[in-house]
């Protein structure tokens, strides 16, 4: 395979889209354990969640092996859209938004958590944080990558 | 290292931390086995089978499930294939939307001694009471109007606390079991090692073995 290892102007930036790319890895594995392994229910929120999630798996490593500076736009709209479903999420959990406002229909309410750790990290919070998290590292690649 | 090096081990370890973390959860629940008989079955509950019998395949179920609908041939060619052995108490699981009220339903003609033959016409019918997999009561009642029951009995029985209490109870011991999907089997409280017929049947295999 003709493998070419294009530099970023900074070095700096692959790492921070290589951590990028392990944080959404973790994430899958780990709600992949959750549903599989453990046989938590999956709510149609934690669907949309992950449909935001898993692609950026494959986008940002086809993105770092070469690397591609474009990939922070494709992963930046996964990132930006899943970050929003897990605020909404979270919201519902909180009893924020009003019960009239949920979209769970079938069997599995979404308002329902089942993982506290900590006592307080359930699963909508774990992944609004995790979108948290790869928005501010592709921030700070995409600042080191333009200046 | 270069990149490519770095990428393919991170892969690696994470996927293997993955696998790992698996099997250590599975032989933690698989330790945990063998549930309390109090909570895993209930006296009065419909069961099919001799009293008798030593061994009790206990089912979580939903009426509106097409799985338990598949199931169910094959839990009775279960009793059938152990005569006096096997028998197999029914409870309530209603995690379809709708369900709750189709359930009371079940539990009414329980009282009335008909719970496997309205049960049965609700399985064999699922397609004309179940809508985008919400069960609709009034059709299910429906097609239950045309049995041979007490139907002013069954209707007073429908809302009467001793049925709601009946069901309230399998819904409680079902959380306790962590019963998240229909059906759920417990042969003789030992819970299915994974999902399928073929491991149902094994367990029910080794349960008479043990008991007999």
């Amino acid at each position: 395979m003709n493998y070419t290892d294009t530099d970023p102007s900074n070095p700096a930036t692959w790492s921070l889209f290589f951590a990028a790319w392990v944080l959404v890895t973790v994430s899958t594995l780990g709600s992949l354990f959750f549903s599989e392994v453990m046989g938590v229910p999956v709510c149609v929120l934690c669907w949309y969640q992950r449909i935001a999630m898993y692609p950026l798996v494959l986008i940002l490593a086809i993105g770092l092996l070469p690397f591609d500076p474009k990939v922070l736009r494709y992963s930046a709209a996964f990132t930006g859209l899943g970050w929003l479903i897990a605020l909404f999420h979270v919201l519902l959990v909180a009893g924020i938004i009003p019960e009239s406002a949920r979209p769970c229909v079938q069997g599995i309410p979404c308002s329902e958590t089942h993982i506290a750790l900590l006592g307080f990290l359930n699963i909508p919070t774990l992944s609004l944080l995790t979108f948290t998290a790869i928005g501010i590292l592709l921030f700070y690649a995409n600042r080191m990558e333009s200046s | 290292m270069n990149k490519k090096t770095i990428f393919i081990s991170v892969t690696g370890i994470l996927l293997l931390a993955f696998v790992l973390a698996a099997a250590i959860y599975k032989n933690f629940q698989g330790a945990s086995g063998g549930r309390n008989q109090s909570v895993v079955e209930r006296q009065s509950a419909p069961v099919k089978g001799p009293d008798e019998a030593k061994v009790t395949i206990v089912e979580f179920f939903d009426p509106a499930c097409g799985t338990c609908a598949d199931f169910y041939p094959l839990v009775k060619q279960l009793i059938d294939q152990y005569p006096g052995k096997v028998r197999v108490m029914m409870r309530y699981a209603p995690l379809h939307t709708g369900s709750d009220e189709v359930v009371k339903m079940l539990e009414a003609a329980h009282l009335q001694g008909k719970f496997f033959p309205a049960l049965e016409l609700l399985f064999n019918n699922q397609q004309r009471w179940i809508v985008n997999h919400v069960s609709q009561p009034t059709r299910a009642r429906g097609i239950l109007n045309g049995m041979a029951l007490d139907h002013e009995k069954m209707a007073t029985d429908m809302n009467s606390p001793d049925v709601s209490q009946a069901v309230q109870q399998d819904v409680a011991d079902g959380q306790a079991l962590n019963v998240k999907a229909t059906p759920d089997f417990f042969v003789n409280g030992k819970p299915l090692p994974s999902f399928g017929y073929q491991q149902l049947s094994q367990l029910v295999k080794n349960a008479v073995e043990d008991s007999y």
